[in-house]
């Protein structure tokens, strides 16, 4: 993959994020904002996967997937604590 | 080979790029969670199996986050569908039916 | 407590299936068929689906048949389509300028009777063409639509949860 092709990847990917960030920001319940996390925690996971091919570190790899193990548990939480309605 | 998989990882940045789009763009939160589960699943299976298809040394590695993406996926954002109807998010204008009431009135006779 | 003979050969089964899945995780991890690395995850799935297999034992899991196997290849491979057919369906819901949605939330019925079945039913609904699983209540699924065509539950329990079902009844039978 050449150098060009991957700037444009992950510039593609860097807007992407920031449109849910922006929905973050101006989502009128919190449900929306827990949308707009769980997007953005899936694409922050193909990300780093897609850096790590990049910077050709392997260990980008287990960073991915601890990251979203980490992000489902939290959402998870998120959701039990929003369905009790404190 | 490498084409190919810079190619599926092209595919699946696009539809990543559409899922997010979805999420900024679709009225409530219903609908962005359609937009948010079914296109980011999609697409980050793809980059990645993309990325294990250029690097076959990581091709393993690679396929088990993206299995773990897409089982987890669907369940993470069902549990936030849950709690926003729960905790009583409306459905949007456009919609035109809503049975809701059926299943609690199901749920009260079990 | 003494067990029945059915108990425990479905604890027997538990304890395979775990076994399996949790060498192929190790092996995916280490990347690796080097003798050590593969002893120590042969002794690591070992210890863990012994204590663990017990706790799985209310999902139901089948026993494994040919047949089972044949319909599971094609469960996955229709699944497959209808996942790349909601992306193009939703990609193009998105991208139109009118937005051409007419959302509701709709209830259908299901056959299915463990829980397992349940399960892998409302996440594949969650990822085919429209339809996303609010809630699950016993037999009764609740959807969201973002295109509703019918709101009779019949109808819609056939336009929705059909083309899933009849693979997981034979493979949950």
């Amino acid at each position: 993959m050449s150098q060009t092709i991957a700037v444009v990847f992950l510039a593609i990917m860097a807007i992407g994020i920031f449109l849910c960030l922006l929905r973050m920001l101006r989502g009128p319940t919190a449900p929306d904002r827990a949308v707009a996390v769980d997007t953005m925690t899936t694409t922050v996971v193909a990300l780093l996967v897609l850096l790590g091919f990049v910077f050709k570190r392997y260990v980008y790899l287990d960073v991915a997937l601890v990251y979203s193990l980490l992000a489902f548990v939290g959402l998870v939480a998120i959701a039990r604590f929003l369905e009790r309605g404190i | 080979m490498d084409v190919f998989g810079v190619a599926i990882t092209g595919v699946g940045i696009i539809f990543l790029f559409l899922g997010n789009f979805g999420v900024l763009r679709l009225p409530d939160v219903y609908n962005r969670i359609q937009a948010g589960t079914k296109c980011t699943t999609l697409g980050a299976f793809l980059t990645i199996v993309g990325v294990g298809i250029m690097e076959p040394a990581w091709l393993w590695k690679a396929l088990l986050i993206a299995l773990f993406v897409l089982v987890t996926n669907p369940i993470s954002s069902h549990a936030i569908a849950r709690a926003s109807r729960k905790s009583g998010v409306s459905l949007c204008d456009r919609s035109v039916v809503d049975k809701t009431k059926d299943f609690e009135e199901f749920r009260e006779k079990t | 407590m003494a067990k029945t003979a059915p108990e425990a050969s479905h604890q027997r089964r538990n304890f395979f299936y775990l076994f399996f899945i949790l060498l192929i995780i190790w092996l995916a991890l280490t990347s690796s068929f080097h003798w050590q690395e593969f002893s120590v995850g042969i002794l690591l799935s070992l210890i863990l689906s012994l204590i663990l297999s017990k706790n799985y034992l209310k999902l139901g899991l089948p026993p494994i048949s040919l047949k089972r196997i044949a319909f599971s290849i094609a469960f996955t491979i229709v699944l497959f389509i209808e996942i790349v057919k909601a992306n193009l369906d939703v990609a193009y819901r998105v991208i139109h300028p009118k937005m051409p949605i007419k959302p509701g939330i709709v209830v259908i019925k299901t056959t299915l009777k463990q829980d397992i079945a349940k399960m892998i039913l409302a996440n594949s609904i969650t990822l085919t063409p429209g339809t996303f699983t609010l809630d699950i209540l016993g037999d009764t699924l609740l959807i969201h639509w973002i295109n509703v065509q019918s709101e009779n539950m019949d109808e819609a329990t056939k336009i929705i949860g059909e083309r899933f079902e009849k693979y997981l009844r034979v493979i949950f039978s």
